[in-house]
């Protein structure tokens, strides 16, 4: 557009300052694990990977990732398919109970983990589920349900309704219309939830330090612990691996995204 | 209206899953902590009294509401700053723009307070370029306190505050701008009498949500305060793991959950949380 408004020199200059505040400290992890001596720092004479190789030679950090990975896996799931459902029933009945409903998906965002980690540890003790796969499972499903709330709703505003009150006039039954008109016209807001939802438990800790403690010691669990005792250039390796694996998936769903507006 | 009744209820089926699972496994534990602040160690208000009498109580408010309102105030501006350049900018660089705000609010806060405390810490890069340019003889203590704090929480709060002053100045009709400019208001003008009267709302909902989110932060203050400064989570945390004294932690977690709930229902209007996340690309 011409003649636009656009910022001034002293904007913009401020705007890349805020920039770099931004991006720059979290890309200093990448010399640092490349370092070549023993301790953190910036390489001194050479480049090294061998901080990279300690942490993919040790068993215990690779099994930390399998863990994490199939906890975010199965919290993914739980979030997915409670939150999709819940989503499009708020969107179809759409009266203030619902709206009700929705503010309630969203608590977990809005309350600290602080404050249902506590709760949890209490809860889980008399369950039995302290420590275990399917308790911090279901822990992180439920705290990701909100993600895809949010992102499938968001799908759904854009959804004309009449697409489905055809597809019922016309005799499809309730599960019909689910699974061939709504679904896939929804089908980017769901891989964006299920991003969101992965993302959350991949990353989550304060939950799992107060109900998982040896057999469940998930990534961030071991990152934590690593950053609280020796702080050693093999903990910037693995924050490098974690930052890239965030950017591998923030990709795909832009890309899920920019296909769905193309539409 | 039978049919039409059945059908209704096929669509609560679909809510169903979620509630269940929402309510047992979120809400119970919750309630259960709310509950457990009036009977423990014996039934009564005996813990919120601590509110009112016990020194160390009002020092861990105080200094989570000191560092929450830096916190916020902070985030604000710089987050304005870049959410006016985006708002600004033309759609191919835009892109660009929202990517730095992205990626930050995707990475794990874990690794960013690791970085931070590489940088920060007493042999850490900063002090590392600092003494061996002479500027300073001694390392300055740049972690494991409240700057630390402050440096930490704000870096991870910009995105949170980017995003609902951006989705409010995207609304701002951008002709208004260049009206002003093309009758002869200088850049500064347009700023103060039209932009940033305009985006007052996104501003608001921007703070309340940076503070709310600020005030039950734990990650980041436990691991570059170092133990030193509490925050009001940490300070939980402490009571439940090492003190056992559920009491007193549930209290605080019971003020922390009302304070927030309270601030967002006074706000409810400006503070629309999918909107946040809803426009996060």
């Amino acid at each position: 557009m011409e003649g636009a408004h656009r910022p001034g020199p002293f904007a913009s200059a401020s705007a890349w300052i805020v920039a770099i505040y931004l991006v720059l400290p979290i890309s200093i992890v990448i010399p640092v694990s490349m370092t070549d001596q023993r301790f953190l720092s910036l390489p001194q004479e050479t480049l090294s990977l061998r901080h990279y190789a300690t942490v993919l030679g040790s068993a215990e950090w690779l099994g930390s990732i399998a863990q994490s990975f199939w906890i975010a896996v199965a919290s993914t799931l739980i979030a997915v398919v409670a939150g999709t459902l819940c989503a499009i029933g708020c969107w179809r009945i759409s009266r203030r109970s619902t709206d009700l409903i929705r503010a309630l998906m969203l608590l977990p965002i809005i309350i600290p983990s602080i404050v249902y980690a506590i709760g949890l540890y209490r809860y889980f003790a008399r369950l039995d589920l302290l420590d275990r796969f399917a308790g911090v499972a279901i822990a992180h499903g439920v705290t990701g349900i909100p993600y895809v709330v949010i992102t499938v709703s968001t799908a759904l505003a854009a959804f004309d309704p009449r697409l489905e009150q055809a597809a019922r006039g016309m005799g499809a039954s309730l599960l019909q219309t689910l699974r061939w008109v709504i679904l896939p016209r929804i089908a980017p807001g769901i891989a964006s939830g299920a991003i969101f939802a992965f993302i959350h438990s991949w990353d989550e800790l304060v939950i799992v330090l107060f109900i998982a403690s040896r057999d469940v010691f998930t990534l961030p669990r071991r990152i934590w612990d690593g950053i609280n005792e020796n702080l050693d250039p093999a903990m910037a390796a693995v924050a490098v691996l974690l930052v890239l694996f965030t950017l591998l998936l923030l990709l795909l769903d832009l890309a899920l995204r920019r296909r769905r507006d193309a539409r | 209206m039978a049919p039409a009744g059945q059908r209704q209820t096929g669509w609560w089926l679909l809510i169903l899953p979620a509630f269940l699972l929402m309510t047992a496994f979120y809400v119970a534990p919750i309630a259960q902590v709310l509950a457990i602040s009036f009977t423990e160690p014996q039934p009564g208000l005996g813990n919120y009294e601590r509110l009112f009498t016990s020194e160390s109580v009002q020092r861990v408010i105080g200094t989570t509401l000191r560092i929450c309102t830096i916190t916020t105030a902070l985030a604000l501006l710089l987050g304005y700053v870049l959410a006016y350049r985006i708002a600004l900018a033309e759609a191919r660089a835009r892109r660009w723009w929202i990517l730095v705000v992205l990626v930050p609010l995707w990475i794990s806060v874990l690794v960013r307070a690791f970085a931070w405390v590489t940088l920060l810490r007493r042999q850490g890069l900063v002090n590392q370029a600092l003494m061996e340019s002479g500027l300073v003889a001694e390392p300055l203590q740049l972690v494991w306190n409240e700057f630390g704090i402050v440096v930490g929480m704000v870096h991870y709060m910009v995105p949170y505050a980017v995003l609902p002053m951006l989705a409010s100045m995207r609304e701002i009709d951008p002709r208004l701008l260049a009206a002003a400019r093309g009758l002869g208001a200088p850049r500064q003008t347009v700023f103060a009498r039209i932009f940033l009267p305009l985006s007052l709302p996104g501003l608001i909902a921007a703070g309340v949500l940076v503070f709310i989110f600020s005030l039950g932060f734990y990650i980041t203050p436990a691991i570059l305060g170092g133990g030193k400064t509490l925050m009001v989570a940490e300070w939980i945390g402490l009571q439940i793991l090492d003190l056992i004294r559920w009491g007193l932690g549930t209290m605080m977690a019971t003020v922390l959950v009302v304070t927030i709930l309270a601030t967002l229902a006074v706000f409810s209007r400006v503070v629309d949380l999918r909107r946040v996340f809803g426009s996060g690309a």
